[in-house]
């Protein structure tokens, strides 16, 4: 059957994020001038006269920031066979927020400041995203 | 102090019947709703030159309503792409719009068939486009959705206490049973809201608002032309528009604000009470944004009513009831009302201050705080008869 769930649509600022995705890496932007990394991504650095970012690879560790799970499918006929689920705001290790679901957890299990880290989801041939799963013990 | 601090005047109120199915065209709701604030003011349509709504989802455009009701001269007709944010900035508008003598006579309005239409509480596209692809893909779709996000990061901060949040679903439910225009009018008990089916954790469904069909209009005017009009002018003290940093691609997107334990109105409170010269305490009754029972607690404590973390407890004990301190939502609000994005607060905030709100009708209420918006940019109002 094929994927019937929203699926990114990538653009000329987002397409390097979805191609990295696609090969497991998770890549976000940093601004030279600041050192500050940001996303969702953007052609300039806010707060700099037209600096252009340069794409990074992040470490695809973080923590949950904050973190929401979804008991009433929305639309109904697309996500009643995946209730409940989570779906976190993770702030990355480089300091920036980026969302996603959190896996390989029991959505009750999950609390702030859980340390997560990045998996991927071949969802088509076209499209992989980003989840979060617990930290493994180093 | 605003320049224009009681230089103009809301003159004429209307709205039609809110509904879960109007059977017509959104324009055709905004029209009889304009219509009937035209009337209200004892104006004709020949007088009025502006119309101004704002339209995020569904609505009907400006012109279109001028048209149906065959306004001569829709001068300053004007459409702002906004969602309940702006329910207060397009009345600002329009006193900024006729001080610069670009209108006299301005209506403003929010038509929507909200809920046998495009419901707000429903799904979208599956194509993922803009700031929306990094949101929609993961499941996190719907406006619920998104405000829980923020709810869960204030229980983070401040603990997981839900009892304010049921006082607030009981209480506004209970000035609804007064309010003949509420879709919603079987009271309820905390149990029923503790009880009522988990939606998107942490919210349950008596945590979230309506949806409705219909459409709520008004009539500003100078308070010179006003005092002329038949019904005791309301008065516009101040307002304030906008928010903080990071406000995000659109109303979903959150993703870069700071912190999800206060939204916009900590960023506008300075400006609203320095525009009218006043402080919280003044206020006798407020129409506060309650697209969720979370939103009324940061708008109180964004504006400064209570600290940071307070607000839970600060709407317990009465205060927010009719005969408390600080009577909230009066005509039952979004929550048991009708969302009609917020529209619906300032028709009520007015009724207030005419002094004709019947059984619900607070005593010697003189100024009325409007609140609009729930996120990251957000606008409020000050009236006063």
């Amino acid at each position: 059957m094929s994927y019937d769930k929203p699926l990114p649509v990538p653009d000329p600022e987002s397409r390097p994020f979805w191609e990295a995705a696609k090969a497991h890496r998770l890549m976000v932007q940093r601004c030279a001038s600041t050192g500050e990394y940001h996303f969702p991504p953007t052609t300039f650095c806010p707060g700099t006269a037209l600096e252009r970012p340069q794409w990074v690879e992040a470490s695809g560790r973080g923590k949950v920031f904050s973190w929401i799970v979804v008991r009433h499918p929305t639309p109904k006929d697309v996500y009643a066979d995946e209730v409940p689920y989570a779906v976190g705001l993770i702030e990355l290790e480089e300091g920036c927020r980026m969302t996603g679901n959190i896996v390989g957890v029991g959505v009750d299990e999950i609390f702030a400041d859980m340390l997560v880290q990045v998996a991927f989801r071949d969802v088509t041939d076209e499209i992989t995203l980003p989840v979060f799963e617990p930290a493994k013990a180093s | 102090m605003w320049a224009l601090r009681d230089k103009y005047a809301i003159a004429g109120i209307g709205c039609t019947d809110f509904t879960r199915a109007s059977g017509r065209t959104v324009r055709s709701l905004a029209s009889e709703a304009c219509a009937k604030a035209v009337a209200d003011a004892g104006l004709k349509l020949d007088d009025i030159d502006g119309i101004i709504s704002f339209n995020f989802n569904d609505s009907a455009p400006a012109m279109g309503v001028a048209t149906e009701l065959g306004i001569p001269r829709a001068n300053y007709a004007v459409d702002f792409q906004s969602g309940g944010n702006a329910a207060n900035l397009i009345t600002l508008t329009a006193t900024a719009a006729i001080e610069a003598g670009l209108a006299k006579n301005v209506l403003c309005f929010r038509a929507m068939n909200g809920r046998s239409g495009f419901r707000l509480g429903g799904g979208r596209d599956m194509s993922a486009h803009g700031i929306t692809q990094y949101t929609a893909p993961f499941g996190w779709i719907t406006y619920p959705q998104a405000m829980a996000m923020w709810r869960r990061r204030y229980m983070i901060e401040y603990g997981a206490d839900d009892e304010g949040l049921a006082e607030i679903a009981v209480t506004f439910r209970d000035n609804a049973v007064l309010n003949p225009r509420a879709m919603q009018r079987t009271p309820i008990t905390k149990d029923d809201y503790y009880n009522s089916r988990p939606i998107v954790d942490p919210f349950r469904m008596l945590d979230i608002c309506l949806e409705s069909d219909g459409a709520c209009a008004v009539l500003i005017t100078s308070a010179e032309r006003a005092k002329d009009m038949p019904h005791k002018p309301v008065y516009i003290m101040g307002g304030a528009y906008g928010g903080g940093p990071n406000q995000g691609d659109d109303l979903f997107d959150a993703i870069r604000w700071p912190d999800h334990s206060h939204n916009a109105f900590k960023y506008l409170a300075d400006d609203l009470w320095g525009s009218a010269g006043i402080r919280p305490g003044d206020v006798d009754v407020a129409q506060v944004y309650d697209c969720f029972t979370y939103s009324v607690l940061m708008a109180l404590e964004g504006l400064g009513f209570c600290k940071e973390g307070e607000g839970g407890d600060f709407v317990q004990g009465g205060r927010i009831a009719r005969t408390g301190a600080l009577p909230l939502n009066t005509a039952g609000g979004l929550l048991s009302e009708a969302y009609i994005h917020g529209f619906n607060h300032v028709i009520e905030a007015v009724e207030q201050l005419r002094g004709v709100s019947g059984p619900r009708q607070i005593k010697d209420a003189e100024i009325c705080l409007t609140t609009a918006g729930a996120m990251t940019c957000a606008s409020a109002m000050l009236l006063r008869n």
